[in-house]
């Protein structure tokens, strides 16, 4: 009932193992442990935030909107890529320590903070844009039919939760990832586009989507519920035979 | 004074500088790059900006799916924000609204489409017909995540315009060498140092500043840096006292739920089921304008006719809605409130409160997007556009829609009149202390070995804000704000940060940030107290009508060096005039 869940809760003690790393002070990353009171609608991003504001400052992690759209909060929570934001505390299991830590396969900065450079050049380099010959001087049609079968790709917040679950880029970090791969798709799946060939070529590379082991590990990190390995495969599908 | 040895200070030349990559800063982006040397400064990375978090849509009057016209379109605009609109900025908005867009079509932008793929549209707050005979589907959308779509689609112009942006870099201040800005100077978040843009022109594009409050749709970010710097150089701010509160936030959360809920037919209800807006609004009901809504929603629950265990919200109800309707038009939002309170919208209606959610005030600017720095006065090769200007299309209340178009017709004319200034201006020479203020603040903050926290102080403000600054005001709870405020400064003082580090010091910003937001809650709280009157977003419970004859006119605030005689404090609150071309102000009714 919508009454019991605004309710405020009764508060409940959880334990947070954070991975921390300072380059200016630390050999190596290590865990520390904080004991935090939280509510029933805390999200993990609200223990971050209680930890930093009153027991570390130093604890840093990148976050903007709190709720599951800028996606700068990307996260390991428990072993999963999720979004501290959208991560409802008491949905985890609470009389267990919630270990959290940065996305994997992109180089630590500070603590939870990863650089991201790697992952917005990998996007940058499928073109992602919209490519057209026609100089339109109103508005270009395309049937709702036509708009739909892009649609799920058009809601990509590039957290890179994807691609840092993704193990062929845990070791291979020259692969696009499924991320960049979604980005193609958005715009080889859309009437408008003329560039899907461009596109094609790029991800038909040995870096590109033929890396793909289809783990679904991308499909079940997305915090915008993206069929991201059925956008993989469809891309692959169109290097085969075209878009469909 | 004296650097400390270690703090780097870099320098840029630009053509161009622009803060803030949101909608605002993008869309200037787009219209300069391709003319001049163009750089983008933001604090975060560009998809992250809070123009990612606008659902509903974009109004423009393109008559897709019924008979519409752009001057229906300005009047809805002039009457929404209770007359005190300036009504050539309104025309400009409305006329160049359709094509505003056609060039996000144009761009790629993936927006709804009717069964003969045109642009879809829908109802929304506040639109209408006729000039007020009936709701008019105006709003141009893509599901219920447009703003993301807008902030998607021109980031990937961006990309393929290759323009620069340093992303990261928090704009702490705006270097000016007799009254004509040179520099903005910038803190690298990753390495600590500090770095001057200097540009020919400059566009503020830094958005709101909803962190003034604590429900609140805003983004952590939102801190309104950019408002804050240019308000220290002696800029006056327009029209703070007109902040809009969202009627449906998820209650306790703040997190927003589109007003494209109640345009695709979602109804408020109170406790014992009562569509209580027929009350308040007959002709249009749940789809008056945010203000309208929002004090009718505080007033069911003042008067005790709320839900909850506390009886302090009220409740949207979509279960008459298909379950494909909402999963098509409204999927996001309907998820946010299972994700967020375990309702199921299907089945369960959803509990919501108004939620802090737009700046209709900020920096003054004209029709061309340059920023003023009295009544008329151009400053030259300044420019604002988006949340965080005042032209004032919005008046005393947005109309939902207004904003994402707001950014893309402003920050384009932005863009256009920034270019065409640089074109023949000469860069105003950096003063060579430029960066002085920005290490010093720093500095200062860095070594400060006070007992107060940071997030303690954040906290209080937000709290006294909330208590006596939100839908409902009065003298009385005003000055308590204004009191508490002051005792904040004076603590602020007195604060502490833990992390000295160099990289990724969000410690020291959000300490830095902080004393953005002391300024700009005291300066709404000030012209809030000053405004004697009721209009729009602003209701003075000890002065419930609108008194035209007295506030018919835009308040000006200005940061002074000596105490006003009347505000009491150092900031001083002068008035202009609204533009009024075609709309004489009439009792406003929906």
């Amino acid at each position: 009932m919508a009454e019991q869940a605004v309710q405020a809760l009764t508060s409940f003690k959880v334990t947070l193992f954070v991975r921390r790393f300072d380059p200016e002070v630390d050999q190596e990353p290590k865990w520390v442990d904080y004991e935090v009171e939280m509510y029933g609608t805390d999200r993990v991003l609200d223990a971050l935030h209680k930890i930093k504001w009153e027991i570390d400052g130093s604890l840093t992690f990148r976050r903007s909107c709190a709720h599951g759209v800028c996606g700068s909060d990307a996260m390991r929570i428990n072993g999963r890529n999720r979004l501290a934001c959208k991560t409802l505390i008491k949905d985890l299991d609470i009389t267990q320590p919630i270990y959290i830590e940065p996305i994997k396969g992109l180089p630590v900065e500070k603590d939870l903070i990863v650089d991201m450079n790697p992952f917005y050049q990998a996007y940058k380099d499928i073109n992602p844009f919209l490519i057209a010959s026609d100089k339109p001087t109103k508005e270009r049609l395309q049937s709702p039919e036509d708009r739909a079968r892009y649609d799920d790709t058009t809601k990509c917040i590039l957290c890179a939760a994807c691609t840092t679950s993704c193990p062929v880029f845990w070791t291979d970090g020259q692969y696009f990832g499924p991320a960049a791969i979604v980005n193609a798709h958005r715009f080889i799946f859309d009437s408008r586009d003329e560039g899907a060939e461009l596109r094609i070529d790029i991800l038909n590379d040995k870096e590109g989507v033929w890396r793909c082991r289809t783990t679904f590990n991308c499909t079940e990190a997305c915090p915008r519920g993206i069929e991201v390995t059925k956008a993989i495969a469809e891309v692959k599908q169109a290097i085969l035979r075209g878009r469909a | 004074m004296a650097k400390t040895a270690e703090q780097n200070i870099i320098h840029h030349e630009y053509d161009v500088v622009i803060v803030g990559a949101g909608g605002a800063g993008m869309r200037a982006a787009i219209e300069a790059g391709p003319h001049a040397k163009v750089a983008v400064v933001s604090k975060l990375f560009p998809t992250r900006s809070h123009t990612g978090a606008a659902q509903g849509g974009m109004a423009a009057a393109l008559a897709n799916v019924e008979e519409d016209s752009w001057e229906w379109h300005t009047f809805d605009t002039v009457k929404g924000g209770d007359y005190l609109v300036d009504q050539d900025a309104a025309e400009i908005l409305a006329k160049e609204s359709v094509q505003a867009v056609i060039d996000l079509e144009n761009m790629g932008l993936p927006f709804n489409r009717t069964p003969d793929g045109k642009i879809d549209q829908r109802r929304f707050g506040g639109h209408t017909r006729d000039h007020g005979k009936a709701p008019v589907r105006r709003s141009c959308y893509a599901a219920d995540r447009t703003g993301h779509m807008i902030l998607q689609t021109l980031y990937q112009n961006c990309v393929k315009l290759g323009i620069e942006f340093y992303n990261e870099y928090y704009v702490l201040d705006l270097a000016m060498n007799d009254g004509k800005p040179a520099a903005v100077v910038a803190y690298d978040l990753a390495t600590g140092d500090i770095h001057v843009f200097a540009g020919k022109s400059i566009i503020f594009a830094t958005g709101g500043f909803g962190k003034i409050y604590k429900t609140t749709s805003n983004a952590h970010t939102l801190t309104g840096d950019g408002v804050g710097i240019i308000f220290r150089k002696g800029i006056p701010l327009e029209d703070m006292e007109f902040y809009q509160f969202h009627p449906t936030g998820l209650a306790g959360l703040g997190i927003l739920l589109s007003e494209a809920a109640r345009g695709e037919g979602g109804i408020l209800r109170n406790a014992s089921g009562e569509r209580f807006m027929e009350r308040y609004a007959p002709t249009i009901k749940d789809l008056a304008p945010r203000d309208m809504v929002a004090r009718a929603m505080a007033n069911e629950v003042r008067e005790g006719r709320g839900g909850g265990p506390n009886k302090d919200y009220v409740f949207l109800d979509l279960t008459h809605l298909e379950p494909a309707v909402i999963d098509a038009k409204l999927p996001d939002i309907t998820e946010f409130a299972r994700t967020y309170l375990g309702v199921e919208p299907y089945t369960e209606q959803v509990p919501v409160f108004p939620t802090a959610h737009y700046a209709m005030g900020g920096i003054p600017t004209n029709i061309k997007a340059e920023v003023l720095s009295d009544n008329d006065t151009v400053v030259p090769g300044l420019y604002a556009a988006g949340e965080c200007a005042c032209v004032s299309v919005h008046g005393a209340n947005r109309l939902g829609t207004n904003s994402l178009l707001d950014i893309n017709v402003f920050g384009k004319r932005a863009g256009q009149y920034a270019v065409e200034y640089a074109k023949t201006a000469k860069q105003v020479p950096v003063p060579a202390d430029a960066a002085d203020e920005v290490v010093a603040m720093l500095e200062k903050v860095r070594k400060a070995k006070g007992k107060e926290k940071v997030a303690q102080l954040r906290k209080e403000l937000q709290e006294t804000m909330d208590k006596n600054a939100q839908v409902f005001r009065t003298e009385e709870t005003l000055n308590e704000a204004l009191e508490k405020i002051q005792e904040l400064r004076g603590r602020y003082e007195n604060i502490s940060i833990q992390d000295q580090g160099k990289r990724f010091n969000t410690d020291l910003l959000e300490a830095i940030e902080l004393g953005f937001l002391l300024d700009l809650a005291e300066v709404t709280v000030i012209t809030c107290r000053e405004r004697r009157e009721s209009r729009g977003a602003h209701l003075r419970e000890d002065f419930p009508d609108r008194d035209d004859k007295k506030f018919m006119v835009h308040s000006m605030a200005y940061l002074t060096d000596k105490q006003d005689k009347t505000t009491k404090t150092n900031i001083k609150v002068d008035w202009k005039p609204v533009v009024i071309t075609n709309y004489q102000p009439m009792e406003r009714k929906y």
